[in-house]
C-alpha cells in the first residue's frame, strides 16, 4: 500500500475536513433515514391518540424532574420482562412522544404500563413520601408537586408546537386545550362527551383528591394513570401483518 | 507601511466586530430578561445580559487604551491557561455532584425532597459538568495548545479564542442552572433546551473556525495526527449536536420546546448522538490529547504512523454506527439493532489500534513508569481505554446486553471509561501543562502526584467492581424464576440488594474526588511559583521549555 497518498489529506486542512465529514455521515444516514420511510417501522394499531392537555402537562413534569433517568418506558421482548411488566412495548405506543421516554436505566421499575396498576391514593402517598408505601424504595420524595399549582395558561401553545412537529392535534383540540385540561381534572364535566370524542379512553377525575385547584400532582398522576392503556392488546395480533 | 496599515485596519475591524457582537448580545439578553415567559428564561436572559455587558465593557477599554495586543510571533497561551483553570474548577464541581448523587442512591433522605436537590435534576448537572464542562474545557484548552505547537503558528483570531472560552463557560452555566430550575429536553447528554443549543452552536462554529484557521496558517507541511483527532471531534460533535437537537419552541420567549422527532426515530437519533458523544467527545478528542502528551512526556515518537492512519479513519467511520446497541430488544427494528451490534464489535479493533499505538510509544522508555508518576497516569489512562473499549463491544452483543442493559453494569462501564480514561489522560495533560504554561521549573510536588494516582486508582477500582457486582446481580435477579415457574424476586427486592454496592461506589467516588483535590492543591502551588519540594526527582520534561536544558544534564 502506498502510504504517501495519505499525505494529500495530511497537507490540506480543507480536504481533511471534507474527508471527515463524508466518513462520519454514512453510518447515521444508513441507520436513521430509513426509519422515516420504512412503513414496517411503526406498527398499525388501534387506540393510539395524542395526549390530553392534562396528560401532556403531566408528561412535561415527568420530563422536568428527570424521572426518565431511573424509570424506563420500554418493555423489552424478553420473557421475564413481559411477565413482570406486560406486553412488550410497541413502536406505535411512543409515536406521539416528543421526545421519547424509553430511558436507559432501571433504578426503579419500568413504567410503560403503569396506568391502572395502582390507585390514585397510592400514587399520592407515593409521590409525597415513597417510603410510606414502599419502605425499601430509594426514590426521592416529591411533596412539592401537590402544593404547586399547575401552570397551564400556555397549554394551547404546547399543543400547537406539538402539532407542528407532527402530533395530530386538530384546531379544535388546540382551541379547547385549556378548558379540556380543567375538565379532565374534574373541575367541570359539562362538555365531557365532546372531550371524550376528542380523547377516547381519557380518565376524568380529581387525581390528587383536592378540588381547590389543579396541581402539578393532578397532571402527573393523570399521565401515569394512562401510561400503556391506549392500545388494546386483546385485539392486537403480533403475529399478524404487524410482525416486523 | 502598507502592511502595517493593513494590519491596523484588520485590528480595528476585528475590534469593531467584537464590540458589535457583544452589543447585540446585550440587547438579546435584555429582551429575554424582561420578556421571558418563564422564570428560567428571564433568569437566563439576565445571565446573558450580564455576561455580554461585561464583555462589551472589557472590549471597549481595550480598544480605548489601544494596547498593542500581542507579539504576533508568540503563542497565545492566555486562553489555554484560562482553560486549564476552568477544567480543574469544573472537574471538582462535577466529581462532587457525582458523589452527592451517588450517596443519594444509597440514602434517599439526602434528596431533601426539594425540587432543586432531587436526583433527577442533579444527575444531568453531574453528567454535563464532567463531560461537557470538565472534559470540554480540557479538550478546548489542550486542542488550542497542541494546534499551536504542532503547527508552529499562533492561534488565529484576536477575540475569537476568548469568545470560545467565555462563550463555552456561559453555555455551561446556562445548562447547569437550567437543569436545577427544571429546564431540560430529557435527551441524555443533550438536555439543554433550544436556546442554549443555539448558543452552543454559535460558540462551536467559532471554535471550529479558530482551529481550522490556525491549521491553515501552519508552518509545518503536515498536519500532526493529534490535530486529525481534534478536528474529527469538533466537526462531528457539531453535526451530532445540530441534528439531535432540532426542536420547535412553544414561544421565542419561553424555554420549553418539542423535539421534532418522536418515539422510535427519536430514540435512534438520540443514541446515534449519545453514543457518539462517547465516540467523538470522550474518545476522538481525548485521543488527540494522547497523541500529543504521551509521546511528549515519554520523549519518544509515536509508535506507528501507519497504525495512526488506519485507526483514525476506521475509528471515526465505525463509531458512528454503534448507537443502536443502546436499544437492543426495544421497539427499534431488528435490522438497526443488528447493524449497531455488528459495528460495535468491529469497533473493538480500531479502539485497540489506538491503545496499542499509545502504549507502544513507550517502547524503550518503560522505566519511566517507575520514576515518573505523570507518565504512569497517562499510561494507565490508555490501559483503561483499552479495557473499556473491550468491555463495550462485549456489552453490545444482544444476549449480553439483555442482562446488562438497564443495570449498574452500564454505569460501571461508563465510569471505567470516564474516570480511568478521560479523567486520567486529562490529569496527565494537566500535570504536564501547568509547569509548561506558567514557566515553572517543576511540579510543586511529585510525591503528591503519587498519592493522587494511588488514591484515585483505588477509587476507580471500588467504583467499577461494585457496579459490576450490583449490575450483574440485579440483572440476574430480574430474570430469576422459582421452582414453580414464577418470577422469584419483586422489583423492590432487587433495589434493596443494591444498597451495599451503592455505599461502596459512593466511597470510591469520594476517593476519586479526594485525589482530584490533591491535584488541585499541587497545581495551584505550582502555578503560584512555590519552590518545588522534590524538583531533583522529577524528569527534565516536567519543566517549562526554557528551564529544560539546565536541569537535564
Amino acid at each position: 500500500m502506498n502510504w504517501e497518498k495519505h499525505q494529500v489529506v495530511e497537507k490540506s486542512s480543507i480536504l481533511l475536513v471534507i474527508g471527515i465529514l463524508i466518513v462520519v455521515a454514512i453510518g447515521g444516514l444508513v441507520e436513521i433515514a430509513p426509519l422515516f420511510w420504512l412503513s414496517s417501522t411503526i406498527e398499525k394499531v388501534q387506540g393510539m391518540r395524542p395526549y390530553t392537555p392534562l396528560e401532556l402537562a403531566g408528561r412535561n413534569i415527568y420530563v422536568r424532574e428527570g424521572c426518565y433517568l431511573c424509570h424506563s418506558q420500554m418493555i423489552r421482548s424478553l420473557k421475564d420482562e413481559v411477565e413482570r411488566y406486560g406486553h412488550y412495548s410497541l413502536a406505535a405506543e411512543s409515536m406521539y412522544d416528543h421526545p421519547f421516554q424509553w430511558g436507559s436505566k432501571r433504578t426503579g421499575p419500568d413504567i410503560a404500563r403503569l396506568g391502572g396498576k395502582y390507585s390514585d391514593e397510592w400514587h399520592r402517598a407515593h409521590m409525597i413520601d415513597p417510603r410510606s408505601v414502599v419502605p425499601e424504595s430509594v426514590m426521592p420524595g416529591y411533596p412539592f408537586l401537590a402544593k404547586t399549582k399547575l401552570d397551564y395558561d400556555d397549554i394551547g401553545a404546547h399543543l400547537k408546537a406539538s402539532a407542528i412537529v407532527g402530533v395530530p392535534y386538530s384546531d379544535e383540540m388546540i382551541e379547547n386545550a385549556k378548558a379540556d385540561l380543567e375538565l379532565q381534572a374534574g373541575a367541570n364535566t359539562e362538555a365531557l362527551k365532546d372531550f371524550l370524542a376528542r380523547y377516547p379512553k381519557a380518565q376524568v377525575r380529581q387525581f390528587d383528591g383536592d378540588p381547590s385547584y389543579v396541581s402539578e400532582l393532578d397532571a402527573l398522576i393523570a399521565y401515569m394513570q394512562m401510561l400503556g392503556t391506549l392500545v388494546d392488546f386483546a385485539t392486537f395480533d403480533a403475529a399478524g401483518p404487524n410482525l416486523r | 507601511m502598507a502592511a502595517t496599515l493593513q494590519r491596523d485596519e484588520w485590528k480595528a475591524f476585528s475590534d469593531f466586530l467584537a464590540l458589535g457582537a457583544a452589543g447585540i448580545l446585550v440587547v438579546i439578553g435584555a429582551i429575554l430578561a424582561i420578556g421571558g415567559e418563564d422564570r428560567a428564561m428571564a433568569f437566563h436572559g439576565c445571565l446573558l445580559f450580564g455576561a455580554a455587558g461585561l464583555a462589551f465593557l472589557y472590549i471597549l477599554t481595550q480598544v480605548i487604551e489601544k494596547k498593542e495586543a500581542h507579539d504576533a510571533t508568540s503563542y497565545a497561551d492566555g486562553v489555554v491557561r484560562a482553560g486549564v483553570i476552568a477544567t480543574i474548577f469544573w472537574g471538582i464541581a462535577g466529581f462532587l455532584i457525582g458523589d452527592v448523587i451517588a450517596w443519594q442512591l444509597a440514602f434517599p433522605v439526602l434528596n431533601l425532597d426539594l425540587p432543586w436537590t432531587n436526583f433527577g435534576r442533579l444527575r444531568p448537572v453531574h453528567t454535563s459538568a464532567v463531560i461537557f464542562a470538565f472534559g470540554g474545557n480540557a479538550l478546548i484548552a489542550t486542542s488550542l495548545y497542541v494546534v499551536q505547537r504542532t503547527c508552529r503558528a499562533r492561534l488565529a483570531g484576536k477575540w475569537s479564542p476568548w469568545f470560545v472560552f467565555w462563550g463555552y463557560q456561559l453555555f455551561l452555566v446556562l445548562a447547569a442552572t437550567g437543569y436545577i430550575l427544571g429546564v431540560t429536553q430529557s435527551k441524555e447528554y443533550a438536555e439543554p433546551e433550544w436556546y442554549v443549543d443555539i448558543w452552543l452552536t454559535l460558540v462551536w462554529v467559532v471554535y471550529f473556525l479558530v482551529f481550522v484557521a490556525t491549521l491553515a496558517k501552519r508552518r509545518e507541511p503536515h498536519i500532526y495526527v493529534a490535530n486529525w483527532f481534534y478536528l474529527a471531534f469538533i466537526v462531528t460533535v457539531a453535526m451530532l449536536h445540530i441534528v439531535n437537537n432540532l426542536a420547535v419552541p412553544i414561544s421565542l420567549l419561553g424555554s420549553k420546546s418539542y423535539v421534532i422527532y418522536s418515539g422510535v426515530q427519536d430514540a435512534m437519533t438520540q443514541w446515534w448522538y449519545g453514543h457518539n458523544a462517547v465516540g467523538f467527545f470522550l474518545t476522538a478528542g481525548f485521543l488527540g490529547m494522547m497523541y500529543y502528551f504521551v509521546p511528549k512526556r515519554a520523549e519518544r515518537p509515536i509508535y506507528s504512523y501507519r497504525l495512526s492512519v488506519v485507526h483514525f479513519w476506521s475509528l471515526i467511520f465505525i463509531y458512528i454506527w454503534a448507537g443502536p446497541h443502546h436499544l437492543h430488544y426495544s421497539a427499534l427494528p431488528d435490522w438497526a439493532q443488528m447493524l449497531g451490534m455488528t459495528f460495535s464489535i468491529i469497533l473493538w479493533m480500531p479502539s485497540w489500534g489506538g491503545m496499542i499505538n499509545g502504549l507502544m510509544t513507550l517502547s524503550g522508555a518503560w522505566d519511566k513508569l517507575r520514576t515518573d508518576p505523570v507518565i504512569r497516569i497517562l499510561v494507565v489512562a490508555v490501559a483503561f481505554y483499552g479495557m473499556s473499549t473491550f468491555e463495550g463491544p462485549l456489552m453490545s452483543i444482544r444476549s449480553v446486553n439483555a442482562l446488562s442493559h438497564y443495570t449498574d453494569w452500564t454505569i460501571g462501564h461508563v465510569h471505567s471509561g470516564a474516570l480511568g480514561w478521560v479523567a486520567y489522560i486529562t490529569f496527565g495533560a494537566l500535570y504536564c501543562l501547568v509547569p509548561w504554561l506558567w514557566q515553572r521549573k517543576a511540579l510543586y510536588s511529585q510525591r503528591m502526584v503519587e498519592w493522587h494516582f494511588w488514591i484515585s486508582t483505588l477509587g476507580i477500582l471500588l467504583y467499577i467492581t461494585s457496579m459490576w457486582v450490583s449490575g450483574i446481580l440485579q440483572g440476574l435477579m430480574w430474570r430469576a424464576y422459582d421452582q414453580l415457574g414464577f418470577l422469584e424476586y419483586s422489583f423492590v427486592e432487587t433495589v434493596e440488594a443494591m444498597h451495599p454496592f451503592y455505599v461502596i461506589r459512593a466511597t470510591g467516588g469520594l476517593l476519586f474526588l479526594i485525589g482530584a483535590l490533591l491535584m488541585t492543591y499541587n497545581l495551584w502551588r505550582t502555578a503560584r511559583g512555590d519552590e518545588p519540594l522534590d524538583a531533583a526527582d522529577q524528569p527534565s520534561i516536567a519543566a517549562a521549555p526554557e528551564f529544560r536544558s539546565a536541569s537535564a544534564e
